[in-house]
């Protein structure tokens, strides 16, 4: 690739040799352009196919709606995520409680009332909140999060689902703001104009003209949202506790990701408690693919607009 | 001979360094359909959006002199921005109708000045709509989004959004400029039927239209008014030769 | 009567005198919501920044970045963790380069179906949205396992390959875009073939779109742990990368798993803070670096 520094003037020096590499290189390009779909086949397939045989030796129905999780447990052992499936959807919808309308509002913000300087101060806040890596967030939710949560609510331990929600709103927050706020900047200056003529004021303008006006680019930050949320895996290994309960706010949890990286690295090879693993991968999978879908759908309809 | 309605006195504005509206002096009669003309850039659409203050969207724009409306300053600092727009409504160059119904775009203005009845903005809806002669076309399906409109039916539907906050004065701004013929007769009728109870200040560069529809014209270039009158007058005896030279189409 | 005033009006300076009581309370409200949710975001990084800082800089010294740790003379050192990084941007940046702006180019030069176009861009979607947890499996069973490299910063590097693409070719399709179609047409018509057209006037104006991916993808390296923890392990050793097969043998942590191994695994929070302090400072860099290039772009 270091070729393409190459001077334009060199046109045509070597007419032959430059035409005997065209086919090749189409071929080249031909093959990188599908790598992508490759991938994707491959992750599809290799999940379905690691992730199929515990499903079907514990049985669809106990594995998916089974409450019990005991993977190690030497006599009864017991492979239910509904824990799990539970657990990451509560976190989820929790983590988009809280930061959706905080995202929204700084959106709006940022969009249509801040002076330029201002602006420019908070997002390039959120672009470091958006490259901070999770695990340092996981270390800043223990070390603070955890024992304030421990403090305020008088527990014996604060490792819990609400810490792990927080830790999650705070992490979804600059997707959240960024493509909010790039929808917003794309409504029409005529439909913010009709409305102040009317006489409406500006933050009336923006919140029932403007706001309605993006709002498949808003839902589809908020689709981003829970897809962020629901595959992060390490920064709430280190808050959540990671004890395979039924949620609740107060009490130590698994996700489905978590549940994943809390066994992965002891689970031998080719024994039920790994495969069961691989089967909670292809579970969060389709999550993840319904998501996708969602959030396509609502970036085509903005595209169509 | 009918009262003033809105008097510019010595108005000037400048957007940074540039001197874009200079000494207007201007008394626009009420109930009546004023139309101003001129070249494009002559300050003829800068001096519509002073009227109801839609310049202050801008920034960098300075405002000397007085501009009166009803006899109050526009421009006094305890002026209510909303309340003169709510006043002084407006109708834009392009159909520009909210991404909601029908129904949502006529009861927006109500709605945001504290109308919460049902009742009371379904009556609103409807007279809009009659008002701006578009009941007819589209009562039977006031939940659609108003984006499934044609062109003119968008436009007479922002009328209608305008009326429903029952103005007093309409801004046109070259509101039928992107409309097919029979379209812009529909509007220019309609303008000609409000003018029973809104004074309506119409842009328009098209001088068939100012002549077909108002009762004063206002010739504006570069940043002047240069003349002003009845428009039978103004088309058939200009009294300043610049006047002419437009209107019999010498430049612009 | 006749007063002259001069008055400017800003858009901020508008003022909306007798607003009914209701609509005073939104404004207040609303305007106050606003504040508050800008504030906070601001403040958030504020706080977490200031944590890291408080608590990681007194453990950062000159040997803590230049040694690796030391049981006999009860030294702590993260050169390691530093080292294998490096080696993970590196093998994974050469790897996935030439694959994402290859299939950039594919799509913006080449591929004439657009369903076709649309699909690949699907998949590119796609990619970009699977959780890392996932590509740790799937990088598990396909590099480690099936093709036998074990726990190896190559295994990690390669799987880091897979989540990185959709960035690269995102990126370099964007600025291939901003190539004018005059320029494509104008060596076309010189009678250069279309491998020589986008070698010489494509490929040199869309470097910045390429380096703009570079930046972020490194971003995305520096960061990603799950990945890394169950595809190229967690030792904490110096590696020797130019022993023989030491490029395909080493494994190990990278920073971000060595933070995961001492704040979770031997509740050394100090250490991890540390490490903290250098990872943001490497955020820190890439956020400057991107908008630097950013800028660039801008001003063509």
């Amino acid at each position: 690739m270091n070729e393409s520094a190459t001077p334009v003037q060199e046109g045509g020096k070597k007419p032959r040799s430059r035409n005997l590499l065209e086919r090749p290189m189409q071929a080249v390009f031909t093959v990188c352009g599908f790598i992508a779909i490759a991938f994707v086949l491959l992750i599809t397939v290799y999940l379905i196919i690691s992730g199929l045989p515990a499903i079907r030796e514990i049985g669809l129905w106990d594995f998916l709606f089974g409450t019990r999780w005991a993977s190690t447990h030497k006599t009864d052992p017991a492979y239910g995520i509904l824990p799990f499936i539970l657990t990451s959807i509560y976190g989820t919808a929790g983590a988009i409680l809280i930061g959706v309308p905080i995202g929204f509002f700084t959106a709006v913000y940022l969009a249509k009332v801040a002076p330029p300087r201002v602006a420019g101060v908070i997002r390039t806040a959120v672009d470091l909140l958006a490259g901070i890596p999770s695990v340092v967030y996981g270390l800043v939710g223990m070390m603070v999060l955890v024992p304030a949560i421990r403090e305020t609510f008088d527990l014996a331990a604060g490792d819990s689902l609400l810490a792990a929600i927080i830790v999650l709103a705070v992490m979804i927050l600059p997707s959240i703001i960024s493509v909010s706020e790039t929808a917003l900047l794309a409504v029409p200056r005529e439909y913010e104009e009709a409305s102040l003529a009317l006489g409406a004021t500006e933050l009336e303008t923006y919140f029932r003209v403007s706001a309605p006006a993006a709002k498949s680019g808003i839902a589809a930050a908020v689709v981003l949202g829970v897809g962020r949320a629901i595959g992060e895996a390490m920064a709430i290994l280190m808050v959540a506790g990671n004890v395979a309960n039924m949620p609740s706010l107060f009490s130590s949890v698994r996700f489905l990701t978590t549940a994943i990286a809390s066994e992965m690295s002891y689970a031998s090879v080719g024994s039920l408690q790994r495969n069961a693993l691989y089967s909670i991968g292809l579970v969060l999978f389709l999550f993840i693919m319904c998501i996708n879908v969602v959030l396509n759908l609502f970036l085509k309809r903005d595209k169509e607009k | 001979m009918s009262n003033t309605i809105i008097q510019a006195k010595n108005l000037n504005l400048y957007y940074g360094e540039n001197h874009a509206l200079k000494n207007i002096c201007l008394d626009l009669p009420e109930r009546e359909i004023t139309a101003l003309i001129g070249p494009s850039g002559c300050g003829k659409s800068t001096f519509l959006r002073t009227i109801n203050r839609m310049n202050d969207l801008i920034a960098g724009v300075r405002i000397e002199g007085q501009l009166l409306y009803r006899g109050e300053d526009v421009y006094a600092p305890g002026q209510s921005v909303t309340d003169l727009r709510r006043r002084v409504g407006m109708v834009f160059q392009k159909a520009n109708p909210f991404p909601m119904s029908i129904y949502d775009n006529i009861a927006y203005g109500p709605r945001t000045h504290g109308i919460r009845s049902r009742a009371k903005l379904d009556e609103i809806v409807e007279s809009s709509l009659r008002g701006a002669a578009l009941w007819d076309e589209v009562y039977d399906r006031l939940k659609k989004s108003a984006l499934g409109l044609s062109g003119g039916q968008q436009q007479r539907l922002c009328i209608a959004r305008a009326l429903a906050v029952k103005p007093d004065v309409l801004l046109m701004d070259e509101a039928t400029s992107a409309l097919d013929p029979i379209s812009t007769s529909k509007i220019e009728e309609l303008a000609v039927d409000l003018k029973k109870d809104y004074t309506i200040i119409m842009v328009t560069h098209n001088m068939q239209q100012a002549a077909r529809v108002s009762d004063k014209t206002a010739f504006f270039l570069l940043g002047e008014m240069i003349e002003f009158g009845d428009t039978e007058t103004l088309f058939s005896r200009p009294s300043d030769k610049r006047t002419e030279d437009y209107i019999t189409g010498r430049f612009g | 009567m006749e007063k002259t005033a001069s008055r400017s009006a800003g858009k901020s300076r508008v003022k909306n005198g007798n607003l009914s009581p209701r609509r005073r309370i939104y404004e207040i409200v609303m305007r106050a919501l606003l504040y508050i949710s800008s504030g906070l975001t601001v403040a958030l990084l504020l706080f977490i920044i200031g944590t890291i800082l408080v608590d990681g800089v007194p453990g950062l010294s000159w040997q803590f970045l230049t040694t690796q740790e030391s049981v006999i003379n009860d030294t702590n050192g993260i050169l390691p963790a530093i080292q294998n990084t490096l080696y993970v941007i590196v093998v994974t940046l050469i790897i996935v380069l030439p694959l994402g702006v290859g299939a950039a180019i594919y799509l913006t030069e080449y591929a004439g179906n657009r369903r076709l176009v649309a699909a690949i861009e699907y998949a590119t979607e796609t990619l970009a949205g699977i959780p890392s947890i996932l590509y740790a499996l799937v990088g598990m069973l396909v590099f480690c396992q099936m093709m036998g490299l074990g726990k190896t910063l190559l295994a990690g590097s390669l799987t880091l390959v897979i989540m990185t693409l959709p960035t690269i070719i995102r990126t370099t399709q964007e600025s291939l875009k901003t190539v004018p179609q005059s320029y494509r047409e104008g060596a076309l018509g010189l009678g250069a073939g279309r491998w020589h057209m986008i070698r010489t006037i494509v490929l040199p104006s869309s470097i910045d779109g390429i380096v703009t991916g570079c930046i972020l993808a490194i971003g995305r390296i520096v960061g990603e742990s799950a990945v890394l923890m169950f595809t190229a392990g967690m030792s904490m050793t110096m590696q020797d990368f130019f022993s023989s097969g030491g490029l395909i043998d080493s494994s190990g942590a990278t920073l971000t798993v060595a933070l995961y191994v001492y704040a979770k695994e031997r509740a050394d929070f100090k250490l991890a803070m540390s490490v903290a302090v250098v990872l943001l400072c490497i955020t820190l860099c890439i956020n400057l670096a991107a908008k630097l290039v950013g800028k660039r772009l801008k001003k063509k």
